[in-house]
């Protein structure tokens, strides 16, 4: 009792400024970050990846205003990132034929929007229960909105979907949006917007006791609250920063088609909201960086990719359920006590045998699915730079050894890490 | 004088078992009444009507002579009557200072705002800070709830009701489950936070009841009894008879 009794007056006898200074750091940190990156990587990717990286953000820490914020699980935010899309790039067609004024920075507004306008019409009746109730008409209202696109063609452009071209909109300063540059700083910009009126959100009496109702739906309403309605708001918000990244999406690929609002989208987002972590403000950022790099990186190598995308997802599950930012939060304790640098050795020594037997897994599945898809008249298959043919004994042999190898390792490696870790996390003067 | 709470003929029943059986009750604003009856008699569920958890099947409820028969729970919070449950009823994930300003945003009329900070909004930390050294939880104040010990979590669920500062309290067995020098605690802090205020509370320590109830009302299988001042409870034959067993003729 007496250690909190002395925090409290040093907590509150801190200068205001400082205190401001101190809330506002991470913002202007992330700020200069986005405006750095594109002198920093400079290879011809980097920008389309971080642009869809950007977009991501947006879209997933909206996804998160629903799960981690207000406990509700819904399988068809897609519907609304979509949704906002297509009416950012129907307006920004509009504003191309100079029917109406709409520079291209504006767009997501636009996309914000509809995306609003959509949720207040389903969420009114989505959000009037939580739990598998809401989960179930979050997963009807997407599948309504598949068959819909079939349905309103000129609306949703059928299976070719809606194009647009950002290069005819009216200019605003001069700005003609014409370069990856251009875009990226646009889609930075909006980032950052919606990043921090998103955590401001989460700081109101509504994003407060959206945390109340997740936690507690029926106490909540013995204090005044109609759980709800503060739902129903939170659902709101969340559909209006989803249409900001489907506007964003509308600027940056110029075309929107039914997928984009569709089950798999829904489940993605889903996926990296989970992976970076949802009890966290900045876990779905984490998870869309993540999630992102690895879908254009390992998309480039393997066909396989969703598969390792989904074995992450498990393994987050299983063995991390607080997410890529749980798991850093978790180190807070040793962070203070400044002995993070005794876990760097462990850490290694386990990282390293765990890749060894990813490795070895890697190989045995590319090789399962290299023999299994019917395509292939090759005999011979590169793996990790190296030339391997499936259809001898050798490299099943050599994999399965790796993976063997590896797993026998993470069992002598694994046990010390955990005990590094809880050596470092250990109070002062417990000994 | 209007009653703070009137219960006018509440009948209910959960499919064809009656529960509460024409019940009449009037609570006196600025007293503290106590609720008693053996186990089963329909406390919790007289509770559970009059803070609109579930709906009667007949009757009305009026709060402070407004009738809020069918009303929501929160409608009826927003009137002024707040209450605590039997079983520990808290935001386990969210802290102790945030559990209790949960009690305190609507009361001061924060509503469903979007466009306040509650970081910067100062009556709501200077409320919220007053509660918590009335619970003598100012210093847990960062601890998530859920992991506070089971007596601070029973104190917290009474801070979660007081906070915002209605004017008819329900309390239901406050004390359950706590130890002698805890309950003394306990009563203590009901006393100091239910002054000047209308107190109904459930309660089977019959210490605690006899030492601040200024009234008693006795509920048995679904009707009350008996509704006196301590004396006259203490000394009543039904009552005597309905605690010792005896079972009562039916209605």
């Amino acid at each position: 009792m007496s250690a909190p009794a002395t925090a409290r007056p040093l907590a509150v006898g801190r200068v205001a400024g400082a205190g401001r200074l101190r809330a506002y750091a991470p913002w202007i940190a992330a700020a200069l970050v986005l405006a750095a990156l594109p002198h920093v990587i400079r290879t011809p990717v980097a920008v389309p990846v971080m642009n869809q990286m950007g977009i991501a953000i947006v879209f997933a820490l909206s996804y998160n205003m629903l799960l981690g914020q207000g406990g509700m699980l819904s399988f068809g935010h897609a519907v609304y990132f979509g949704l906002g899309g297509f009416i950012a790039a129907h307006a920004l067609n509009l504003a191309g034929r100079g029917g109406l004024y709409l520079p291209v920075p504006l767009v997501p507004l636009v996309g914000g929007l509809g995306g609003l306008l959509c949720a207040v019409v389903f969420g009114s009746f989505s959000t009037t229960r939580a739990g598998t109730v809401f989960a179930m008409i979050s997963l009807g209202v997407g599948e309504l909105m598949a068959a819909s696109s079939l349905i309103f063609d000129r609306f949703f452009g059928g299976e070719e979907g809606i194009t647009t071209n950002r290069a005819k909109a009216p200019l605003l300063f001069g700005l003609s949006f014409t370069r990856d540059r251009e875009v990226y700083y646009l889609i930075a910009f909006w980032v950052l917007v919606a990043a921090a009126a998103m955590y401001a959100f989460s700081r109101t009496p509504i994003g407060r006791m959206a945390n109340a109702v997740r936690d507690n739906p029926e106490r909540a309403e013995f204090v005044g609250y109609s759980q709800r309605w503060v739902r129903y708001v939170s659902f709101c918000a969340a559909g209006l920063f989803a249409g900001i990244g489907g506007g964003l999406f509308a600027i940056n690929y110029e075309i929107l088609t039914a997928e984009n609002m569709g089950l798999t989208a829904s489940g993605a987002v889903l996926l990296m909201t989970y992976i970076g972590g949802i009890g966290s403000f900045v876990g779905p950022v984490l998870g869309a960086v993540v999630f992102t790099f690895l879908q254009s990186m390992l998309s480039d190598y393997t066909g396989i990719w969703l598969l390792y995308l989904g074995v992450l997802f498990l393994a987050t599950v299983l063995f991390v359920p607080a997410g890529l930012a749980g798991l850093l939060m978790l180190h807070a304790p040793a962070w203070r006590a400044r002995r993070l640098a005794g876990l760097i050795g462990p850490y290694l020594v386990a990282a390293a045998v765990a890749l060894v037997a990813a490795a070895g897994i890697v190989g045995l599945l590319e090789m399962v699915h290299f023999v299994a898809s019917a395509e292939t008249t090759r005999a011979t298959k590169r793996l990790f730079g190296i030339s391997v043919a499936p259809r001898t004994l050798t490299p099943w042999l050599g994999f399965a050894a790796l993976a063997v190898a590896g797993a026998l390792g993470l069992r002598w490696a694994g046990p010390r890490a955990a005990a590094a870790f809880a050596e470092a996390s250990r109070p002062d003067g417990r000994r | 004088m209007t009653p703070a709470i009137a219960l006018v003929d509440v009948h209910k029943a959960f499919g064809a078992t009656p529960i509460i059986r024409g019940v009449n009750l009037e609570i006196e604003p600025g007293t503290r009444q106590a609720l008693i009856g053996p186990n089963g008699a329909g406390k919790s569920t007289l509770f559970n009507l009059m803070t609109g958890k579930y709906p009667v099947s007949s009757g009305r409820i009026r709060l402070k002579g407004e009738d809020v028969t069918g009303r929501r729970p929160y409608e009826i919070n927003r009137r002024g009557l707040s209450r605590s449950f039997q079983v520990t009823n808290i935001f386990p994930w969210l802290s102790v200072f945030e559990n209790v300003r949960c009690g305190v945003l609507w009361s001061l009329g924060y509503r469903y705002s979007f466009w306040h900070r509650v970081d910067n909004a100062r009556d709501v930390q200077a409320r919220t800070e007053a509660v918590l050294e009335q619970l003598n939880l100012a210093g847990r104040r960062h601890v998530p709830a859920g992991v506070l010990s089971y007596a601070e979590q029973r104190a917290l669920e009474i801070g979660i009701t007081i906070a915002g500062g209605a004017d008819v309290i329900l309390l239901d067995e406050p004390t359950s489950g706590m130890s002698r020098s805890e309950t003394e605690h306990v009563v203590q802090l009901i006393r100091e936070v239910t002054a000047g205020k209308t107190l109904l509370m459930v309660e089977h320590d019959m210490g605690v009841v006899f030492d601040l109830a200024d009234r008693i009302a006795v509920l048995v299988y679904g009707e009350v009894i008996a509704h006196d001042t301590p004396e006259r409870i203490r000394a009543s034959a039904a009552v005597q008879e309905a605690y010792l067993g005896v079972p009562q003729p039916a209605a």
